[in-house]
């Protein structure tokens, strides 16, 4: 069978599966669609975490992200599994005490304010579009790669089937089908990394793999680590070695800022945290933690081996080669433009981190646009440099030096020569990772509008019906603006996601840990450190990014704090200015103090 | 009375619950913050034995998650046996009276 007929066997098994389960846990009060009925099991939720967690972004992208930043790309690794710990001993189980459906929910009843819930919901509702755009995308870009249609035919058609399952059975819905897409995720990702690990190494596991030796043919060739062997190469063509530390911008300051926002953001990101309002008790929440970031591990562990696994296989495949040489893989992903060959005449490949270098990658540049500069470039050396125009610099200076990132997953079953069948896998889990993750998000904006809002704030006196109602039509509505934004996405999507971690970093992270350890802190200084927080983190990432303004550099980073560290000192300066204006504040009412201990206190029943 | 040795007994459950977050998050910065950022330079110095990993890289990209993953494992270990030694306190204490 071919890798396309296979594709639409697993997507429309994956898709028939994930209905089926939506059908069978509709539900019929607002427990059940905002908290699942707290009725899920530890080891369940954790699945359904570990999916929720994992993006498109996390499936497709990050492994491509590693194997170009090498060392520095720890940050992504250490920063998006680090948040776990904080998430666990700091938030989990205190929120599962508190026992209610939302972050602003906890906001404004710990802090007895309206502004508070309000600020919260606006920075929930702004944390998940901005993550569920990239999501939608997703959809729309594994489609058009792997079934040939056009992007919007997928982000449509994703939209339907996350449509389905999120207003029929709410939360309870989408945790149950984030169970089954954990399992073709991870699948998905595990077997081609283990294939390549195999036939680089010999060794069964990739986190082995990536610290042993490369199988040499000849018998006399010495035995080299492969790690040695990537920097050695990686040297020869201009780059900087595979492990060396704080190179670039990537300097000491930047790497512990970006890992310290990716961590307290991930710790404050609202999709995550519901997730542990859906299991019985505080130590169902515990267990839950643990084994979310157990299931996160198994792919975040595995993703440095893949990284390193293809950037090694894809330079030695391709440096030295003739057209005739080139691998099928190569010829494949030619077509999608995630990879591209301008040669300078002698026939010959060459990727290089230098003027001479021949891989390039289409980026956002328009098909005809770039059909022409290819046939101008072609003209080039057909007519030894008389006529056309070298293409080589145009793409160097509009910086598209180099494969596209995204191929080195999407490609890597295809470099280890696996079979059709596993390659249309890897399809269905970056759809399975995709929706997961979008769907976990558009409960969030489902559930701060109608709960927080909608009951909380515009009509305390709604029936239960009513509420059941309006959650599934602002997810209705929520899906089609994701989807939308899928469609015509906004050109600052990846810019934005340091965004969302930088205001969850500056806002709920310390408004809920302060909220929970100091029960003396009243509701002013909380407001105004999170608005401190929130206004300084968003000036400095909309100023730098949007209108170029120079990066600080507070004295310590010699190349300017990285956007997407800002999230650290934005945590830091609302933490300074809530705990110095605590004391001036009256502190809260004795019923609010009554709920601190209680969520503090331990369950009163051993259940 | 019987109402201040159960606030006690909560205030000792609340102590013991904050010295083992504070020690573990302890454990937490100095296997990310540490030996993957701060120390990587000193540590890539050596291996990790009987692999190729120079042992500051590997912190970055293998070690701290794996730490993070053993992190929570004794976080609920530890807060499951203070809930039952709690419980158990408790009921003696009830049965006391």
């Amino acid at each position: 069978m071919s890798v396309l007929a296979w594709t639409y066997l697993f997507i429309g098994f994956t898709f028939a599966l994930y209905v089926s389960i939506a059908w069978l846990s509709r539900v019929r009060d607002t427990k059940g669609f905002y908290v699942a009925g707290q009725g899920v099991p530890a080891l369940a939720n954790g699945m359904a975490t570990a999916a929720d967690w994992m993006s498109a972004a996390s499936f497709i992208s990050m492994a491509g992200l590693i194997s170009t930043m090498g060392y520095a790309g720890g940050v992504y690794l250490m920063g998006w599994t680090g948040g776990y710990v904080l998430l666990a001993l700091l938030i989990a189980p205190y929120l599962r005490k508190f026992g209610h459906y939302t972050v602003p929910d906890f906001i404004g009843d710990r802090f007895e304010s309206n502004i508070a819930r309000l600020v919260a919901v606006v920075c929930a509702i702004f944390v998940s579009f901005t993550y569920v755009a990239g999501q939608m995308r997703g959809v729309g870009v594994v489609f058009s790669r792997f079934l040939e249609v056009d992007i919007n035919v997928g982000v449509i058609v994703g939209m339907a089937i996350v449509f389905i399952y999120a207003t029929l059975g709410g939360m309870k819905g989408i945790t149950w089908t984030q169970v089954a897409q954990y399992w073709v995720l991870i699948t998905a990702f595990l077997i081609p990394a283990i294939a390549i690990s195999i036939r680089l190494t010999g060794h069964f596991l990739p986190q082995i793999g990536l610290g042993s030796t490369l199988i040499t043919n000849d018998a006399g060739m010495q035995e080299i680590y492969l790690l040695e062997k990537l920097n050695h190469i990686l040297v020869d063509i201009g780059f900087d070695p595979y492990t060396a530390t704080f190179v670039g911008k990537w300097d000491k300051v930047n790497v512990t800022l970006v890992a310290l926002a990716l961590m307290v953001g991930t710790a404050g990101l609202p999709h995550v945290i519901v997730r542990f309002y859906t299991v019985k008790t505080v130590k169902a929440a515990r267990w839950s933690a643990f084994w979310a970031l157990f299931f996160i591990s198994l792919l975040y562990l595995t993703a440095p081996a893949t990284a390193a696994f293809s950037r090694y296989f894809m330079i030695e495949s391709l440096n030295g080669k003739t057209a005739q040489e080139l691998p099928v893989w190569f010829k494949n992903w030619e077509k999608t433009g995630l990879i591209l060959w301008l040669d300078n005449g002698d026939g010959k490949v060459n990727y290089s981190a230098g003027q001479d270098n021949e891989i390039f990658r289409s980026g956002n540049i328009p098909t005809r646009e770039l059909t022409n500069i290819t046939q101008a470039h072609n003209q080039w050396l057909t007519s030894n440099g008389s006529s056309g125009t070298e293409g080589r610099t145009i793409l160097r200076q509009a910086g598209l030096s180099g494969p596209d990132r995204d191929i080195i997953v999407l490609a890597t079953p295809e470099m280890a020569e696996l079979a059709n069948w596993i390659i249309a896998l890897v399809a269905a889990g970056g759809l399975a990772a995709a929706l997961s993750t979008a769907s976990g998000l558009l409960l969030v904006v489902s559930s701060s509008v109608a709960h927080d809002v909608y009951y909380r704030i515009i009509n305390p006196a709604a029936t239960e019906k009513q509420r059941l109602r309006v959650g599934r039509i602002v997810i209705g509505i929520a899906v089609v603006i994701a989807g939308l934004f899928g469609i015509y996405p906004p050109g600052f999507v990846s810019q934005v996601v340091a965004f969302a971690f930088g205001l969850a970093a500056a806002s709920f992270f310390p408004a809920i840990v302060l909220g929970i350890f100091s029960k003396r802190l009243g509701t002013i200084p909380a407001v105004c450190g999170m608005i401190v927080g929130i206004g300084f983190t968003a000036f400095y990432i909309i100023a730098t990014v949007f209108f170029q303004m120079d990066l600080w550099t507070f004295g310590v980073a010699k190349h300017g704090v990285d956007p997407q560290g800002i999230g650290t000192v934005g945590m830091l300066l609302n933490l300074i200015v809530t705990v110095s204006l605590k004391q001036f504040f009256p502190e809260p009412s004795m019923k609010t103090q009554n709920l601190i201990d209680s969520i503090r206190a331990p369950e009163t029943t051993s259940s | 009375m019987e109402n201040n040795n159960i606030q006690g007994l909560l205030k000792k459950y609340w102590n013991q619950n904050v010295l083992i977050m504070v020690i573990l998050l302890s454990l937490w910065a100095l296997a990310g913050l540490g030996a993957g950022i701060l120390f990587v330079d000193w540590l890539n110095l050596f291996k990790l034995p009987t692999t190729g990993f120079p042992l500051g890289f590997w912190f970055a990209h293998q070690g701290s998650i794996i730490a993070f993953v053993l992190l929570i494992l004794i976080y609920c270990l530890l807060m499951n046996y203070l809930d039952s030694k709690y419980h158990s306190d408790l009921n003696r204490f009830q049965n006391n009276k």
